[in-house]
């Protein structure tokens, strides 16, 4: 895997969304094994303690759990995956809403230009 | 957590030029800490001093509890900026003097690292390249099974993709519960693989911090920091 970091936000941050990403997108499937914490902070040449801290959290927030002596794996609950998707999803849109209305429009025209990108992308 | 490394208000002085002033902090195990400021601030007096290569004016160094001196040199492995080997060595010969000095030298990890940097004991010292020979000197200190590793500038010479093999080569093979002291004025391509790092500024500390609580709070990367901190130099 592969993740364009930004060194001005915490690390271990990004590789959380990054996961989520892959979870939500079905490309890590419930109950898949992630990998351990020396094979990614190898990989994404990164500490090993931020990645610790990563799992740390994913499991905090239960989307990971840990097996005993078997390592990490992805929850096989689907309604905590649903439950990330929607939150991802919420963060799209307020950054979306924001960044509109910073630019001046009004609720009615965000509402127009959405149905009118998603008409457009829809046609052949 | 196991504190590894004390210091305890250090200042070195050669003639009436302060080098350190007043110098304090500690790292715990399993870290890695960057020791980052630009040329002259203090980064390699600091270091020898961590090696029990000099003495500091005032204060104190201990490594685990161990004051600095005969006794803590079994427990730090230090990687000076400037190469240890002598002209006449092969790598093997290196290898060998390394296994001489200290008994916590470990030849098969020396072996699997020298196959990662992709180095041939039967290679002479004098003919490696600049990024080779920085290779052989990583694979010497952390062929050691030390508690404490200080590093002076591991990737000064080289070019970036030199780098990022000797950063691989550093996360491949450090030892988890140990540390890691490593100075550096190239900020931007090490950042992601420190845990703390130490601002040195004319010979004071000006910052030490975590880098993820850095970079959470001021929203910045370590690199824009620094070059906040050192504008005026």
């Amino acid at each position: 895997m592969t993740i364009e970091f930004d060194n001005n936000q915490p690390i271990y941050l990004q590789i959380m969304n990054y996961m989520k990403g892959e979870i939500v997108t079905g490309k890590l499937k419930p109950g898949d094994k992630i990998p351990s914490v020396r094979e990614l902070a190898a990989e994404l040449q990164i500490n090993p303690n931020t990645v610790q801290r990563t799992f740390q959290e994913l499991e905090r927030e239960t989307i990971v759990e840990t097996r005993r002596g078997m390592g990490r794996y992805v929850t096989g609950n689907e309604e905590t995956i649903l439950t990330i998707k929607k939150e991802m999803a919420q963060d799209v849109l307020d950054r979306f809403i924001r960044g509109m209305q910073e630019l001046g429009f009004q609720s009615e025209e965000i509402l127009a230009a959405v149905a009118e990108n998603i008409e457009i992308r829809t046609k052949p | 957590m196991d504190r590894i490394l004390q210091v305890q208000n250090v200042t070195k002085k050669y003639g009436s030029k302060h080098a350190l002033r007043g110098v304090s902090f500690g790292l715990s195990a399993g870290k890695i800490v960057g020791l980052l400021g630009s040329n002259g601030s203090g980064k390699t007096t600091l270091m020898k001093l961590i090696a029990g290569l000099a003495q500091p004016t005032s204060g104190g160094i201990s490594v685990l509890g161990v004051p600095v001196g005969e006794a803590s040199k079994s427990l730090v492995s230090f990687m000076p900026d400037r190469p240890l080997t002598e002209s006449w060595m092969k790598v093997e010969d290196a290898l060998r003097f390394q296994q001489d000095f200290y008994p916590d030298f470990d030849p098969g990890k020396a072996k699997r690292m020298l196959e990662f940097m992709k180095l041939s004991e039967r290679d002479k010292v004098r003919t490696l390249s600049k990024g080779m020979g920085e290779r052989l000197q990583l694979t010497l200190a952390l062929s050691r099974r030390a508690k404490l590793y200080v590093m002076d500038e591991p990737i000064g010479g080289v070019d970036p993709v030199a780098r990022t093999n000797i950063l691989n080569a550093l996360m491949e093979f450090y030892e988890e519960d140990s540390t890691i002291l490593l100075s550096t004025h190239l900020v931007t391509d090490i950042e992601r693989i420190f845990d703390e790092v130490m601002f040195i500024k004319e010979g004071e500390l000006v910052l030490h911090s975590e880098v993820e609580e850095l970079r959470l709070q001021r929203g910045k990367s370590i690199d824009e920091l620094f070059r906040e901190v050192y504008a005026e130099c």
